[in-house]
């Protein structure tokens, strides 16, 4: 079964009704989609993702209520160095969308989810603690994880697998 | 939803209050979880978990391995379900690869998760119990895990962590007689079943202890990410195999159960209830296994059979490359998630086109359910603590990875 090829086109998914509603709101706040493997990936513009992720949650066509995950990937070397992606699950709808951020390498700092989705807490810690994310407004972010005195973030791609020794 | 987000156990808040610290060494915390307790007497005033004492690395050591060394690892995360973290990494991979799977395949994945889903039910039954005082029920749910895990062993030469599913399929053929002998436990295990609640569902103790303790709303539940019976003890009626099926779930009969009060004690009947479900999908799925092949048919990704390697010069090539170079697996990115015994379990897999995973990241179904207990502990008595843990069935390798 060859794979159908990514759509990338926000002319040919605007349709989606989460991506539908973030674009009646802010245009400026969707940078990207990508339709890729029957899933649908938004990426958020860094400073509207809180108001994004309500918006989402509230809005009844879109109805995503459930956050799922939260977690990053690291493009080291490339810029942006990372990507925040939020896993979005609508139980009445049965549907799931991935939102992302992307962020340069030298401050890491996105806003928290943790007033939209009390949930998120451990998951932002999780990622702070492993990637060195910093979330603004996270109740609590302290290493969850590793111990206290730990330096560096493991899951980073430049720290060596087996550590530094 | 500020309710929803607990102040940290740092200090005494006041002249009143202590601040006790449980774990991570101790029988009813499931492992090494360590809860921090600030008490009023008995009275729990705030309570935060301290979790990472088991953490391993897991999703760095992916990075560094090829897709088919993964599949191992995963067992290793939850070892109660061992062959739920295998399905829902290999659906994730396969997905990547856009592979299609062969219907006995699909059937026998469907039966052995459902027998995952009894064993890690009966060691979460025979434990709770016994954290809150019935220490015959443990015995109980042993003797039948026992039986189950035998089976397990007939089937892929190993107790617990199976590693029976592979990327494109499961790993051998069923050997002879195992059906028979998966009929056979079918055939009692409802009657086993009924023991259990014989000993729990009515007693007055039981009761004492379960209902009406630790109740949290299914709003609060959602609002806090928790999934699996910890969800549908609250009254959201939802279940990935239902709602969102894979591996063939669809083609199955059988009820969600959910009950309202989301206490203690709503959510040991959903558990419950979940075993003779469970009990029912087996049972369909040993009349109905289809004939046919038990791996894809793709030679770059699958391992051909020992008796083809030995015959064709082809297949030796094929066995040669994946073992030495892996195989590559198209760029891209997928979430798969399962129903596993406890929740939610997802698997967030990107590839950069090369042999091995750029990033693995598993959604612990544990790590978020954790995440109620101060919504269900505070301002109750100490002893109620041990009654929630139980109830939300954490297993601390999945949540430390």
């Amino acid at each position: 079964m060859p794979l159908a090829p990514a759509i990338t086109d926000i002319e040919q998914l605007k349709s989606h009704p989460a991506i539908a509603r973030l674009l009646s709101w802010n245009p400026s706040s969707v940078q990207g989609v990508k339709y890729d493997r029957d899933e649908m990936t938004i990426y958020v513009d860094r400073s509207a993702i809180r108001e994004a992720c309500a918006l989402l949650r509230d809005d009844p066509g879109c109805a995503f209520n459930f956050l799922s995950d939260v977690t990053c990937v690291d493009w080291f070397p490339s810029e942006p160095r990372f990507e925040v992606v939020y896993s979005l699950l609508s139980i009445p709808k049965k549907e799931r969308v991935r939102l992302k951020v992307r962020l340069e390498g030298a401050s890491p700092v996105v806003d928290s989810v943790v007033p939209v989705w009390p949930g998120a807490n451990f998951f932002e810690r999780e990622v702070f603690d492993l990637f060195g994310i910093r979330f603004s407004g996270h109740p609590y972010l302290r290493r969850i994880q590793m111990p206290e005195n730990w330096e560096g973030h493991p899951l980073r791609k430049d720290y060596p697998v087996e550590g530094y020794r | 939803m500020a309710h929803l987000t607990p102040t940290p156990v740092l200090e005494p808040g006041q002249d009143r209050t202590m601040i006790l610290n449980m774990g991570p060494q101790h029988p009813s915390t499931h492992g090494v979880l360590r809860v921090l307790l600030e008490i009023d007497g008995e009275n729990i005033v705030r309570i935060m978990p301290d979790i990472g004492y088991l953490h391993t690395g897991i999703e760095k050591t992916c990075e560094a391995k090829f897709y088919q060394q993964v599949v191992p690892l995963t067992d290793r995360i939850d070892y109660l379900c061992p062959m739920t973290n295998n399905l829902c990494y290999v659906l994730a991979v396969e997905k990547l690869l856009g592979l299609e799977i062969p219907p006995k395949a699909q059937w026998m994945r469907v039966l052995m998760n459902e027998m995952t889903r009894i064993n890690s039910h009966l060691v979460w039954l025979g434990t709770h119990a016994m954290d809150i005082g019935a220490m015959t029920v443990f015995l109980y749910c042993f003797r039948e895990r026992e039986e189950v895990l035998k089976m397990f062993e007939m089937l892929s030469g190993q107790r617990m962590m199976t590693s029976y599913f592979r990327v494109g399929g499961v790993s051998l053929e069923p050997p002879l007689g195992f059906f028979d002998r998966v009929r056979d436990f079918a055939g009692y295990f409802p009657e086993r079943v009924d023991e259990y609640e014989n000993l729990l569902t009515g007693n007055p103790i039981w009761g004492l202890r379960t209902k009406g303790v630790a109740t949290i709303t299914a709003e609060d539940a959602i609002a806090l990410g928790a999934s699996g019976p910890t969800m549908r003890g609250s009254g959201v009626d939802f279940d990935l195999r239902r709602d969102m099926p894979y591996s063939s779930y669809e083609k199955f009969q059988f009820r969600v159960p959910v009950a309202k009060e989301g206490d203690v004690f709503a959510r040991y009947m959903c558990r419950v209830q979940e075993l003779r479900e469970s009990i029912g999908i087996v049972r369909q799925a040993l009349d109905g296994m289809p004939e046919g092949p038990i791996k894809a048919d793709a030679p770059k990704v699958v391992l051909p059979d020992r008796e083809k390697m030995k015959t064709q010069m082809e297949s030796l090539i094929y066995h040669f490359k994946i073992i030495t170079e892996g195989f590559q697996v198209p760029a891209g990115e997928v979430y798969q998630a399962v129903e596993s015994p406890r929740g939610e379990m997802g698997y967030y897999i990107v590839s950069d086109g090369t042999s091995k995973p750029y990033r693995v990241h598993m959604r612990s179904a544990c790590l978020a359910n954790l995440q109620t207990l101060p919504t269900m502990c505070e301002g109750r008595l100490l002893a109620d603590v041990v009654a929630a843990i139980g109830s939300i069935d954490i297993v601390l390798g999945e949540i430390d990875r």
